[in-house]
């Protein structure tokens, strides 16, 4: 959540400062054309932060229109442009990069005990990419807007909106390759570089959440861009691919768009359950309760995700046969989420809790995500869907994976690597209040849209009937508690970057190869190549050793 | 970084040796590969649905491609994917002229399989067999003839400018050759390149029964 990319500007560092990734070299060249996964990963933060806010200020601008039943603020095409840009810029451009293109990048080398990724010059080229499509989709933003939703559903995006809706999709085209490339260069990373010792089973959990991350960016991104090339051939060329008079069939694009966009939740959401891995551990002081079940259960996630897109569709004309198997897929995605939950919750079983702000956000990462999860299970019913399909209710069981899970998975861990990263320690009261600022005001936020939504309320209208109106005050209510959430850490962690306390190498007392290395880290990471000789989260047996002497 | 490392010539920093690196190197190739198996899986699933809605119409409108041209294209190519493996083993053995004269065969033999699809496009150009506004097979009064060639451009265009990637890594390759880069224990490069090359090739193998092909006794 830190805008600021330069190191701290102390002009030449005192004799005794050692040499690290951040003070090696200086100047605007030294990170434009760095290949250290470390400065990507910065770069990465300051460039999702961005989008993050530009996202935020849409949904800020949504929020105020719902505060009042009558459409008063923005125009209904101003109002579908603004959810339409929320949406592309929350889920291309920071939900999907946030924590493989920040935390892993940073993280996976450090963990895994390797100089850096496999390919660095593809690790700076993705973010480049990233950076043209995020500018080109701005672009299209300022241009004058697209207001197809962010899901560009054909008839209208090809045929009938007028607003910029190629200009995005070329946009949204274009990341797409920055997500595949780094998807590639980890899972190449993760066979080919670790350190000696270091088998696949002692792997830290976020390392195969990552792996299972990346399976899907490899494997899923491409049919994205295949549709997007159709959707132009359609728009520019008058391709019939989808078009009903030419022979073409509409629903055939939400099968192609959802064989991606479905599993992109779980671009989401596994990294963030890699985070909570490694977290709930180190604060348990507890090795993790089932490693081998929470492993698996990522690449399970990986595989189901791929099979369940369907679920989208139950109401857009897709066979009913067809929705009963995904029905019944989606179900089934329950197990592996339910297995992660359990056994985090048996890793706290008995353990030695301590109460460090990155503890705080596993707690609601755990509490949110499984409401999240469970009006899921709500959703992926054939017969309930039919009501609930485009209602509040859909905004907000999604909000609650994304925002609740992925985003509080996300902070939790800039938080506990945070004191890695910059080499300071972000000031621990005001972190916990933020937290709990960012909890309130989430739940107050979306909890209302599930009523709201149950009883009724469709999505994308500016305009809503009077009854609805306590839940949606409400809501905006707990907006801006949300969005003040976000403002406090972003200036506190800023803050810490040039004043807060000098971090020890391990602040956390925590396992892992990373907090074996210096804060912050030297460029090349590790002195000599390290020698993994036990398994992840010895916690219980240094314990025991400590009892023992 | 280790000082043996830093010697040996072509190995990256953040490899331990040279071993390690192809090893990389080429997986990733692979996972390059399955990534572009996705891409073009998009258009074949597009393919299979609708041949399996509009089988008539489908082989009536593969009645328009030239099947001697998409023939000896096919014989090019896989004569192509010939010298690219040539060029390999040569990479190799660290014969950097013979990797080089292998390259350029492959670069022509792929620039005469571009050369032969640009006339067929002409000849679906003069036909009006162009999707869009401008289409007007004569006779075909089913809009599922279009979307044949709506699949048949958008499926052999993608093709044709996986080629013409290919095409300038070949040139890239080349002059790599010329200046003597590869050796016995340095030649990955040419390998990832002839992965990359025999992919394309095989998305053709599989395109040209689909399209040129299938439905034609009928």
């Amino acid at each position: 959540m830190n805008a600021a990319l330069a190191p701290p500007p102390s002009a030449p560092p005192p004799a005794e400062t050692p040499t690290h990734y951040l003070n090696a070299n200086y100047g605007f060249r030294s990170w434009m054309f760095t290949l250290d996964h470390k400065r990507i990963a910065l770069l990465y933060l300051a460039s999702i932060t961005l989008f993050f806010f530009i996202g935020g200020f849409y949904a800020v601008m949504l929020r105020l229109e719902l505060v009042t039943p009558a459409g008063d603020l923005m125009s209904a095409e101003n109002y579908n442009k603004s959810f339409t840009m929320h949406g592309v810029m929350m889920v291309f451009f920071f939900l999907i990069p946030s924590i493989p293109a920040v935390l892993g990048n940073f993280l996976i080398p450090l963990m895994i005990g390797a100089r850096d990724l496999a390919f660095p010059r593809l690790n700076l080229l993705s973010w480049y990419i990233y950076m043209a499509g995020g500018m080109l989709t701005l672009y299209a933003m300022v241009a004058g807007g697209v207001d197809t939703g962010w899901t560009m559903y054909t008839p209208y995006s090809t045929t009938y909106s007028n607003s910029h809706v190629m200009v995005m999709a070329v946009g949204i085209f274009i990341n797409g390759f920055s997500s595949i490339l780094t998807g590639l260069n980890f899972i190449v990373t993760i066979h080919k570089m670790r350190a000696p010792g270091l088998t696949w089973f002692r792997l830290p959990l976020f390392v195969w959440a990552h792996y299972a991350t990346s399976v899907i960016q490899v494997l899923g991104t491409p049919v994205i861009a295949i549709t997007i090339l159709l959707v132009a051939l359609e728009r520019g060329f008058g391709f019939g691919f989808f078009d009903p008079k030419l022979g073409g069939d509409p629903i055939l694009f939400q099968h192609l768009f959802w064989f991606y966009s479905h599993p992109a939740v779980y671009i989401m959401i596994l990294p963030s359950m890699g985070v909570v891995s490694e977290l709930v551990t180190c604060f348990s002081r507890k090795k993790v309760f089932g490693y081998k079940f929470i492993a698996m259960s990522s690449v399970a996630i990986a595989v189901f995700g791929f099979l369940v897109w369907g679920h989208h569709m139950f109401v857009s004309g897709q066979s009913i046969y067809a929705g009963m198997i995904f029905s019944f897929l989606s179900f089934l995605v329950g197990i592996p989420s339910a297995i992660k939950v359990f056994n985090w919750t048996a890793t706290m079983y008995k353990g030695s809790i301590s109460y460090h702000t990155p503890m705080l956000y596993v707690f609601g990462f755990i509490g949110l995500f499984t409401i999240g999860g469970l009006t899921g299970l709500i959703v992926a019913n054939l017969g309930l869907d039919v009501h609930l399909h485009d209602t509040y209710f859909i905004v907000a069981h999604f909000h609650y994976i994304m925002v609740g899970g992925a985003v509080m998975g996300y902070l939790g861990g800039i938080h506990f690597w945070w004191p890695k990263i910059t080499g300071r320690l972000y000031p621990e009261g005001w972190a916990r209040f933020s937290a709990l600022v960012l909890f309130v005001g989430f739940n107050l936020t979306f909890f209302p849209q599930f009523l709201v939504g149950y009883l009724g309320m469709p999505r994308r209208y500016h305009a809503y009937p009077e009854e609805f109106q306590v839940f949606n005050v409400m809501s905006s209510a707990g907006a801006s508690i949300l969005g003040l959430g976000y403002l406090i850490p972003m200036i506190y962690l800023t803050w810490s970057w040039r004043y807060g306390k000098l971090a020890p190498p391990n602040p956390w007392g925590a396992k892992g190869l990373e907090w074996t290395t210096p804060s912050p880290p030297t460029t090349f990471n590790f002195e000599e190549t390290p020698v993994v000789t036990e398994e992840a989260y010895a916690y219980a047996q240094e314990q025991e050793t400590e009892e023992s002497h | 970084m280790s000082d043996h490392a830093a010697h040996a010539p072509g190995l990256a920093h953040q490899f331990d040796d040279l071993d390690q690196q192809l090893d990389a190197t080429t997986l990733g190739m692979w996972l390059f590969l399955a990534q572009e198996i996705m891409f073009f899986g998009g258009l074949f699933a597009a393919y299979a649905i609708y041949r399996s809605h509009y089988p008539e119409a489908f082989a009536a409108a593969s009645h328009h491609l030239d099947i001697r041209l998409g023939g000896f294209n096919t014989v090019v190519l896989i004569f192509s994917s010939l010298t690219m493996a040539l060029g390999v083993r040569a990479a190799q053995m660290g014969k950097n002229k013979t990797v080089f004269n292998y390259l350029l065969v492959t670069f022509m033999l792929g620039n005469l399989f571009l050369v032969v699809k640009a006339f067929e496009y002409h000849h679906k150009y003069v036909e009006g067999l162009i999707p869009g506004p401008w289409f007007s097979a004569h006779g075909a009064t089913d809009p599922a003839v279009q979307m044949f060639f709506c699949l048949y451009f958008a499926m052999t265009g993608m093709h044709a400018l996986h080629m013409v990637v290919g095409g300038g890594l070949l040139i890239y390759f080349m002059v790599q050759a010329r200046r003597e880069r590869y050796h016995a224990h340095y030649f990955g490069p040419i390998e990832i390149m002839g992965l990359y090359w025999h992919f394309v090739d095989i998305v053709w193998i599989f395109l040209f029964p689909l399209l040129y092909l299938l439905g034609l006794h009928q």
